[in-house]
């Protein structure tokens, strides 16, 4: 299975990152934001159906956050842990193969 | 099948985790405008990770750099709301005193830009400073809870533009800071939008490409500010450009003669009614009701167009 | 060897500024300073300093510039005074808070309204509250030598706050003096080259500077600039320490003239402390015990010197060019804090003087020193005069 572009500094920040203050109140471990796992605001989740894929890369092109990665044969990867389940990716799917269903938590 | 390649970059600077709301369209153009920035600096310079970046005061801004947390994975400033371009004046300069091969790219939004940056922009862009400053343009401040800009389009709802009794909402054409960055005759000025990810993909990089500043004024809607669904962002662009409310264009050097246009039509007759943008959002949603404004907005957009040389009819 | 040349107050700043070597110099025309970026456009041009000099639209830019420039991790260096210091404002705050080390020249001018380029210390008084460090100079030599020191101190790893230094609108920005200037090899060695640890823009390790401090952890941010303005007090001292040792001039955080044995201690900063010693020798050739003392440091406030110098009068006059309107003079406001828990305690009393460019004469001094002896003989009537009013056209 395909890897996270952040998995880096996920493990990184989870290692490293303190509320100590900094000179400046500088940030010094890029991308730490990944800590808040923002997957938690989401009401409706993407369901991604494979088969109805083309590969076009809207849906990775679009996320804002980003929570759409690509795996090796290059399809979406959805990453729920960020997704906070805007809809753009199903929105802009050219062949449907995205739908938003509501969360079950 | 072939493994079918991706068009941009995979390399990311804008991690997730940020405070962005769902759907936002500046989001968007943080990511994609990191992603292009990156693809130029390693076809000029050999080396992806060759910017920093300087942001105003902001939605984007405060979403992303939260103490002790940062989405930003790139070298990253921020200052105040108004000089963003002073900074990132600053910051070219010491870079070639420190020998280091570059480009600095500027972010602000169109509070940031067109108002209160307006003077640090006009600036940077004057003295040549090898700077990409990105007006991420959502139409009013958003940060502070939707105020007019002088951004916001002609009938726009905002806080501080009501429609009532007597008013229509918005009352002001939108400012174009594209068409004041290109009198300064730099070498590069172009609009986009999120509506076309590639084309702006393709702009991005050809300005981080040019030596010497280079601006660009990008279309970001807002989910809150326009009162869309989260899922329309995108949708809602590209309504924009095919009402021709937003035009795609590039300048160079100042050459407003010879603006090369994206996405126009041939005939210069739009096929879609700008009701169909309106309608899809709440901050229009009392133009409905308002005899001849609507129709007034048609005619200031023809007026838009009518400045940068071109006739055109809107159904 | 150092060579001494006779120069006008805004081209010691200059030669500091070159001496200093700063990679990034961002400014905009003022009177009184501009000549201090048209001297350093003219070292840029001659290829006797190897800078880049922004030419901004405003100070405001300037300022913002500079913070680019420090926050990439060079030397930085502006100048400016009056209305251009107070567009800088709401930056300086962020210089300080950013704890990025830029030093800045100021030819000390009023503030509008009425717009006046004259001497007084409004501009700089103003942003007493930013957390700059603060240096006044009594003349062109000390304008030279307290740059020197203001990048020594600012850059500090025990610091790291920006620092301006002022010198008095045309006293001295436009007076031409014998000024020293110090050899380039030893300002190198007193120096160093700005290599900062904490802050600089490298694609190599990204950082995210200028971030939004949350109530959760604002407080912490602002009192380690607190603590940084602490610490400055024990590295102003060194760097005096060290700058004495290397070019033979002594600098104190106060300077006491004949106050052994003085009554009244008359406390002042910049170019008047020249004027107010020649006054006291005149005094103490007529037997007055009067002193006087120079605080050439002002920010961080030298509140045990203050209080070393309280123990020995029994008023202190202070004689200062700015106003804080509803409330007297800043330095009085500051010294009276250094002294209010202290079990003995002398008369202070504050003297608004020389305001826009007003000449302050012996007469005007010799008022101050009057109602001073008043005061301790008779007791305080009020505490907060203006000296040098013409009344008749109130």
């Amino acid at each position: 299975m395909a890897e996270s572009p952040f998995k880096v500094d996920i493990e990184r920040a989870e290692k490293e990152l303190t509320e100590k203050m900094t000179p400046g109140a500088i940030a010094y471990i890029p991308g730490s934001s990944v800590i808040n796992k923002t997957g938690s605001w989401r009401v409706f989740k993407p369901e991604f159906n494979k088969d109805k894929c083309v590969r076009c890369f809207l849906c990775y092109t679009y996320c804002p956050e980003p929570a759409i990665y690509l795996d090796e044969e290059n399809y979406p990867v959805f990453d729920y842990d960020y997704c906070k389940g805007c809809g753009i990716c199903a929105n802009e799917c050219p062949t449907n193969a995205i739908t938003m269903v509501r969360e079950v938590k | 099948m072939a493994v079918r390649k991706p068009p941009i970059t995979t390399r990311e600077y804008w991690a997730p985790g940020h405070a962005a709301c769902a759907g936002c369209g500046c989001a968007i153009i943080m990511r994609l405008a990191t992603k292009a920035f990156s693809e130029a600096m390693e076809e000029k310079y050999g080396d992806p990770n060759a910017f920093a970046i300087a942001h105003a005061t902001g939605c984007m801004e405060v979403v992303s750099a939260v103490f002790p947390y940062t989405a930003w994975k790139a070298p990253w400033i921020h200052v105040a709301f108004e000089n963003a371009a002073a900074v990132a004046s600053g910051i070219e300069a010491a870079w070639k005193k420190l020998g280091y091969k570059g480009k600095i790219l500027a972010f602000g939004g169109d509070g940031g830009t067109a108002d209160i940056g307006l003077q640090a922009l006009s600036g940077m862009l004057e003295r040549r400073h090898n700077v990409v400053y990105i007006m991420y343009d959502n139409e009013a401040y958003m940060n502070t809870g939707i105020q007019r800009s002088s951004s916001t389009p002609y009938g726009a709802w905002t806080t501080t533009s009501p429609p009532g009794k007597y008013s229509i909402g918005e009352d002001k054409p939108k400012k174009w800071v594209a068409l004041i960055a290109a009198a300064h005759m730099v070498p590069y000025v172009a609009t986009a939008s999120i509506a076309d990810p590639y084309d702006l993909y393709r702009k991005v990089k050809k300005a981080a490409k040019v030596d010497g500043p280079a601006f660009l004024q990008i279309h970001g809607p807002c989910v809150p500010g326009w009162r869309i669904p989260p899922e329309k962002t995108v949708e809602v662009a590209k309504l924009a450009i095919e009402t021709g409310v937003w035009p795609l264009f590039e300048i160079e050097n100042g050459d407003i003669r010879n603006i090369k246009f994206q996405r126009f039509p041939k005939d210069g007759k739009f096929k879609k009614p700008i009701e169909e943008y309106l309608k899809l959002q709440g901050r229009f949603k009392h133009l409905f009701k308002r005899p001849g404004a609507i129709q007034e907005l048609k005619e200031q957009i023809k007026e838009m167009w009518r400045v940068l040389g071109k006739e055109v009819e809107l159904p | 060897m150092p060579m001494k040349r006779v120069m006008k107050g805004n081209e010691a700043a200059a030669w500091a500024a070159k001496l200093a070597k700063p990679k990034v110099i961002a400014a905009f025309p003022i009177t009184p300073s501009t000549l201090v970026p048209e001297k350093i456009s003219e070292f840029v041009a001659n290829g006797e300093l190897d800078a880049e000099f922004i030419k901004v639209e405003s100070e405001h830019s300037a300022i913002s510039a500079c913070v680019g420039a420090s926050a990439a991790g060079v030397r930085a260096f502006t100048a400016t005074a009056s209305q251009g210091l107070a567009l800088m404002h709401e930056i300086l705050f962020i210089a300080a808070g950013m704890r990025l080390p830029i030093v800045m020249a100021i030819g000390n001018r009023a503030l509008s309204a009425p717009i006046n380029i004259w001497n007084d210390w409004q501009d700089m008084i103003s942003e007493r509250d930013t957390g700059w460090i603060q240096f006044y100079a009594e003349n062109n030599q000390e304008a030279l030598d307290l740059i020197l020191i203001a990048f020594k101190v600012a850059e500090d790893e025990r610091v790291l706050l920006p620092a301006m230094t002022g010198f008095d609108a045309f006293i001295l920005t436009h007076t031409v003096e014998p000024v020293e200037i110090p050899d380039q090899e030893l300002v190198d060695e007193f120096l160093g080259e700005y290599k900062p640890k904490h802050a600089y823009l490298d694609p190599k390790r990204p950082i995210t500077q200028g971030t939004l401090g949350f109530p959760a952890h604002y407080m912490e941010a602002r009192y380690k600039v607190w603590e940084a303005m602490e610490n400055a007090r024990e590295v102003i001292k060194e760097a005096f320490e060290e700058f004495e040792k290397k070019f033979g001039r002594k600098y104190q955080m106060v300077e006491e003239y004949k106050t052994d044995d003085a009554e009244i201690i008359m406390i002042t900063m910049g170019s008047l402390a020249g004027t107010l010693k020649e006054f006291i020798d005149k005094k103490r050739e007529e037997g007055v015990k009067v002193g006087a003392a120079k605080i050439t440091v002002y920010r961080p406030f030298p509140i045990e010197e203050i209080r070393a110098l309280a123990k020995k009068a029994k008023v202190l006059a202070i004689l200062e060019k700015d106003v804080s309107f509803g409330l007297g003079g800043a330095v009085f406001a500051d010294v009276s804090r250094s002294l209010i828990n202290e079990k003995e305690k002398p008369i202070v009393l504050d003297f608004i003087i020389g305001l826009g460019g007003r000449d302050v004469t012996f007469e005007q001094l010799e008022e101050a020193l009057s109602i001073s002896e008043k005061a301790m003989k008779e007791g305080v009537e009020e505490d907060v005069y203006w000296i040098g009013l013409r009344k008749e056209i109130l």
